[in-house]
Parts: C-alpha cells; sequence; structure tokens
C-alpha cells in the first residue's frame, strides 16, 4: 500500500509535494510559537491551501472521471455559507455579539434552522449533508440521463449562477448581497490574532495535505481504475456489466464534499463570504488552475491552484489591472503548448518537442517559423 | 432453445429504416457470421442485443428468459451478453491485464481476490496471444493487439452470447488467420458466438452458418457455399 502510494509514476512529486505541505506546517507551528512567519503571510498560506483543496476536488471529478464541472463553487460555497453561519452564531454565544447582517434584515433573533449551528461538528454534519444531497440529486439526474461533457459543463455553471442570484436577493436571508461578516470567534479563539491566523492556516494545510493522501488512495486503487476506465470509454465499461451511473455519481459527492470542507476552511480566512463566492467566474477559475497544473494528476492541481493564487495574490498587490490578461494568456498557453498542464514541463523539454514534432505544432516552434 | 431471439425487430433512425421487421435465432454452440452490405443493419442489430439501440417495435429474448428489448445495458451486460465493438475499444490509461481484469470483474463491488482476478487475466491474455504484453499500456497497442485485447476483455466475463463486430477490419492476413482460429477456440457447446464481418474469407473459415442482410432484412440464411451461390446475395452484394 505505501509503496503503491510513493512508488508508482509521479510517486516522486507526489512525495516532494507531502513534504512540502510538511514544511509548511512546521513553519505555521513556529508561528504559534512567535518565531514563524507573520500574520499576513500566513493567512495568505491558509487560503492557498484552501484553494488547492478546491482545485483537488475537481482533479478527482474531472482529471479522472473526465467529467467536468464549471460549479464547482457551488459546493464551494455551501460549506462556505453553512462555515459562516456557524462562526457568527458561536461569536454570538460567546460575546453576544449580534451579527450586522440580522440588523439591517430587520430580525430581532435567529431564525429557528439556525439552532445549533454554533456548535462546530453539528455545522460540520450540515454542511456535509447539504453538499452531500445536493451533489447526489444533480449528479445522479443528469448522468441518468447519460448527460455529459459539455452539455454537463453547462449545466453546471447554470446551477451556481442561480444560486448566486438567489443569494443576491436580500430575501433568501443569508446576508443578500452584503453576505455575511463579522466573524468574531472561532474555536474560542479571537479572529482575526496572530494565533487565530495559524490555527486556521495550519488547519487548512493539515487536511490539504489528508485529502491529498485520501484522492491518492483512492485514485491508485481499484476504484481509480474504473474511474479512468469511465473517462476512456464509458459505453464498454458499461456493456461489461458497470454501473457507471452509481460510480459517477459517488465519486462526484465526494468531489462535492471537499470542495465543501475547502469552503469551510476559506470563509474564516477571508471574514467574510458574500455571493460572489457563487460567481461563473470563480468556478471557471477552479478549472484552469486545474488545468494548468495538469489535470488527472492530484499533486498538478495542488500546485496549479497554488501557482496561479500566488500570482495572482501578488499581481493584485501589484499591477491589479493586468490580471486577467495574464490569466488568458496562461489559458491560452496551457491549451495550445502544455495540454497536460506543468505535468508536460516536468517531462522535460526533450519528450515536449518531440511530441510538438509528432503533433504537427510547428508553427509554434519558432525556428520554423517563417516564409 | 435459442441462446438469442431476435423476433420480428424493427428499428428507425428518423425516417431511415435500419433495421426492417428482422427475425433471427441463434443456438448454443454455433458461430454465425452476419454479412451483408454497408448500411444493410449488421451493427444496428449488435447495438440492439447489447441495449444501446432500442428497437420501435419487436422483442429480443435471450436464453429464453430475459426480455433484452426491455433491460438496461447493465442487466442485459450481467446475463451474460458481451460484445467487441467494431472501433477497439480498450481503456487507454490500463495495463493490458488491468484492462482483462475489468472484464474478469464485471461489477462495481469487488467480487473476487485481486490475486485469482489477475491470474485469470493472465490466462486470457495468453489465450489471446498477448501474454508478454500483461503490465504494457493498452493506449500503446497496435491495432490489431486492441483488437486482441478487447476480445480477451469480453471472454473475462464468461459469455454465453458473444457478439463480435468486425473483429479482423483493419488487420494483417496474419493476423486474420490468428484471429480466426482464436473465434474457432472460443466455441462451446453453452455458447453463441455472434460474427459481423465485411471480409467474406474470414467468415467462411469460422462460421457454421451465416445470415446475409441486406436493407434491414435477412435476405439468405444458411451455409457460407449456399450463400454464395444464392443469386439474390450474388446480385446485393457478392457482384460488386
Amino acid at each position: 500500500m505505501i509503496r503503491s502510494l510513493l512508488g508508482s509514476s509521479g510517486g516522486t512529486g507526489f512525495s516532494l509535494t507531502l513534504a512540502a505541505l510538511a514544511v509548511t506546517a512546521a513553519l505555521l507551528v513556529a508561528t504559534l510559537a512567535g518565531v514563524g512567519p507573520s500574520g499576513f503571510l500566513v493567512n495568505i498560506i491558509g487560503q492557498l491551501a484552501a484553494f488547492a483543496l478546491l482545485a483537488l476536488a475537481l482533479d478527482l471529478i474531472w482529471g479522472y472521471l473526465g467529467i467536468l464541472s464549471l460549479g464547482h463553487g457551488l459546493f464551494f460555497a455551501i460549506g462556505g455559507y453553512v462555515m459562516a453561519m456557524h462562526l457568527l452564531m458561536h461569536s454570538f454565544e460567546t460575546t453576544g455579539t449580534v451579527p450586522d447582517f440580522m440588523q439591517f434584515m430587520g430580525w430581532k433573533e435567529f431564525p429557528a434552522y439556525w439552532a445549533g449551528l454554533g456548535v462546530f461538528p453539528y455545522a460540520l454534519a450540515v454542511a456535509l449533508v447539504l453538499a452531500g444531497v445536493v451533489a447526489l440529486v444533480t449528479g445522479w439526474v443528469s448522468f441518468r440521463s447519460r448527460v455529459g461533457g459539455v452539455y454537463f459543463a453547462i449545466i453546471t455553471q447554470a446551477l451556481v449562477y442561480a444560486a448566486m442570484l438567489l443569494m443576491f436577493r436580500n430575501d433568501t436571508g443569508f446576508g443578500g448581497n452584503n453576505g455575511m461578516t463579522g466573524f468574531s470567534v472561532i474555536f474560542g479563539l479571537r479572529m482575526g490574532t496572530e494565533t487565530a491566523s495559524a490555527v486556521l492556516a495550519l488547519a487548512s494545510v493539515v487536511v490539504l495535505a489528508l485529502g491529498l493522501v485520501a484522492t491518492r488512495a483512492l485514485v491508485s486503487g481499484r476504484l481509480g481504475r474504473l474511474m479512468l476506465a469511465t473517462r476512456d470509454d464509458e459505453v464498454r465499461l458499461r456493456s461489461l456489466g458497470y454501473d457507471t451511473i452509481v460510480l459517477k455519481t459517488g465519486v462526484w459527492v465526494v468531489s462535492a464534499l471537499l470542495a465543501a470542507i475547502a469552503g469551510m476552511l476559506y470563509v474564516p480566512q477571508v471574514g467574510i463570504v458574500n455571493p460572489r463566492i457563487l460567481s461563473p467566474e470563480l468556478s471557471l477559475e477552479i478549472a484552469v488552475w486545474v488545468a494548468i497544473g495538469g489535470r488527472g494528476h492530484l499533486v498538478g492541481a495542488v500546485i496549479g491552484a497554488v501557482l496561479v493564487n500566488a500570482l495572482k495574490f501578488w499581481l493584485s498587490f501589484a499591477a491589479p489591472d493586468v490580471w486577467p490578461f495574464i490569466l488568458s494568456a496562461l489559458i491560452v498557453l496551457v491549451v495550445l503548448v502544455f495540454p497536460n498542464g506543468l505535468l508536460d514541463l516536468s517531462r522535460g523539454f526533450g519528450a515536449l518537442k518531440a511530441r510538438m514534432r509528432r503533433e504537427g505544432v510547428a508553427s509554434l516552434d519558432p525556428r520554423r517559423a517563417g516564409p | 432453445m435459442s441462446a438469442l431471439l431476435i423476433d420480428d425487430i424493427s428499428v428507425e433512425f428518423g425516417r431511415f429504416r435500419a433495421i426492417d421487421r428482422l427475425s433471427l435465432a441463434i443456438d448454443y454452440g454455433e458461430i454465425r457470421g452476419v454479412i451483408g452490405p454497408n448500411g444493410a443493419g449488421k451493427t444496428t442489430v449488435l447495438d440492439v442485443v447489447s441495449g444501446i439501440t432500442r428497437p420501435k417495435a419487436g422483442r429480443v429474448v435471450l436464453d429464453g428468459g430475459l426480455e433484452i428489448t426491455r433491460a438496461s445495458e447493465t442487466l442485459i451486460a450481467r446475463s451474460g451478453v458481451r460484445r467487441k465493438f467494431q472501433k477497439p475499444s480498450v481503456f487507454d490509461a490500463l495495463t493490458a491485464a488491468e484492462n482483462v481484469a475489468v472484464g474478469v470483474e464485471g461489477r462495481l463491488r469487488r467480487t473476487a481476490p485481486a490475486a485469482e482476478v489477475r491470474r485469470r487475466a493472465l490466462d486470457l491474455l495468453d489465450a489471446v496471444g498477448l501474454a508478454d504484453e500483461a503490465d504494457r499500456q493498452a493506449g500503446e497497442f497496435s491495432h490489431g493487439q486492441k483488437q486482441w485485447l478487447e476480445i480477451a476483455m469480453v471472454l473475462g466475463g464468461d459469455p454465453k452470447v458473444l457478439l463480435l463486430d468486425e473483429p479482423v477490419a483493419g488487420l494483417s492476413d496474419e493476423e486474420t488467420e490468428k484471429t480466426a482460429a482464436l473465434v474457432r477456440s472460443l466455441k462451446r457447446p453453452d455458447r453463441a458466438i455472434v460474427v459481423v464481418e465485411h471480409d467474406m474469407g474470414f467468415v467462411e473459415t469460422i462460421a457454421d452458418r451465416v445470415t446475409v442482410l441486406h436493407e434491414g432484412r435477412t435476405l439468405f440464411e444458411g451455409s457460407m457455399a449456399g450463400a454464395r451461390a444464392d443469386a439474390r446475395v450474388i446480385e446485393v452484394y457478392l457482384g460488386r
């Protein structure tokens, strides 16, 4: 088992990534002891880890089953909103702070369905059950009707967009377009302190590492082979006696749960949740992270998410206007030159050139340009 | 009792009638060759039998029991029908042994220990002459190797009814001969084999009986020699 986890192809990348996560976790522990990176950097690390987990969730379904979701923000948001409700309830129970949004909603007390959300294990269960049920219904209905490929991608995009419009309405009751903010306490710690930031970032990095190990175990086993078989030729697999709908729905639900957990880690670190988390742009970007990192390789998704978002954080300060252009250029580059993302780079330029020659992408070779 | 009873089926694609009130009975222990010009409906018949296409009218009964025309593809497969597709359909990302193991297991839940499944997969690879390629990725295989790998994969399910759609399309003469010997070796008293082919020579070497289809109907049924002598068959098919 351990050998198959660390020894198979791409095993070095996996080990290196886990080692990097371990070093990061150690740095965060150092912060807790007062000697590590500062609060700002710690917060960025935590957010990157949450995004990486989200990318991992998408890679599981896209890279291994060939099902592209352009609406994973939906599950991310379910986790995020439930976490926000937990934090507001918990803050209220600890400090008596009445959330801002209740004041502008004109509510005197929490609605009945908020009951118990102040208890974290219950909130966690609510987020997972909600995300799981939404995934189960959308997945089952779509896969049963043989909806796949670009049609499924469009449906998921429409779902996340519909959810955004719903949450933008103030009457829906989750803070409307302002969302929910003003979280003051998490697990009894004051939000915004260096300790709270480090604990959250550490939790994100640890959960990401666990998620990576768990998904790796899933895809390198028997079910992983059946996932690849479904991706390569689903009709073939069905006519061998396999119920591919069950397989696809199951993995779809697992992917949704991972995305929901990522959302629960993300929202406390940015201190706010609002309907923009459901914007189609975010859901599209997740696919870009995975494509850039190299889909079908879990480590690739993690690396892609971290690199693209680190670049985004940096450019948002340095040159906010150029970010969309950089992102677009990256997409074009990946589509034209590196269909397997950064993995193509890691396989070396020799292999890349051989492939370009074979596939006749000669026009991209500068030496052959011109008349 | 017939292994497979195709009873008065019609299939329409829009206004085009691909199968027109076709009836066909295939017995256990026989290899049936189904031939006919392009568009005769050969592959469509296999699509109906494997549950991919639903006929507009008529029914198909497996083994006197399961009504295929009402069952799901998964249930049909689990009842013992296996099909090799016209275009070699193997799982490129998996090794040859893994491909065959997928065929041996046949369901999501694990039914046998992994070592046993692998041993059976290796036996089947040996039977189709791919024993030395067991741990190579199927995506790297030649066209002929993919054809044989797919045959090993469908044999993994120990089929009662085996449907082979153009198993020698695109193969060299030598490969065709090898495939003919392989298909003959698959003949068993408790198995019916249906081979759809263009290659008349190949069908002649393996089939016990042939059915000639034309425009979705049966034009002739009997021996290959009989087919070659039949005036209508010559007109629509051999004569060209």
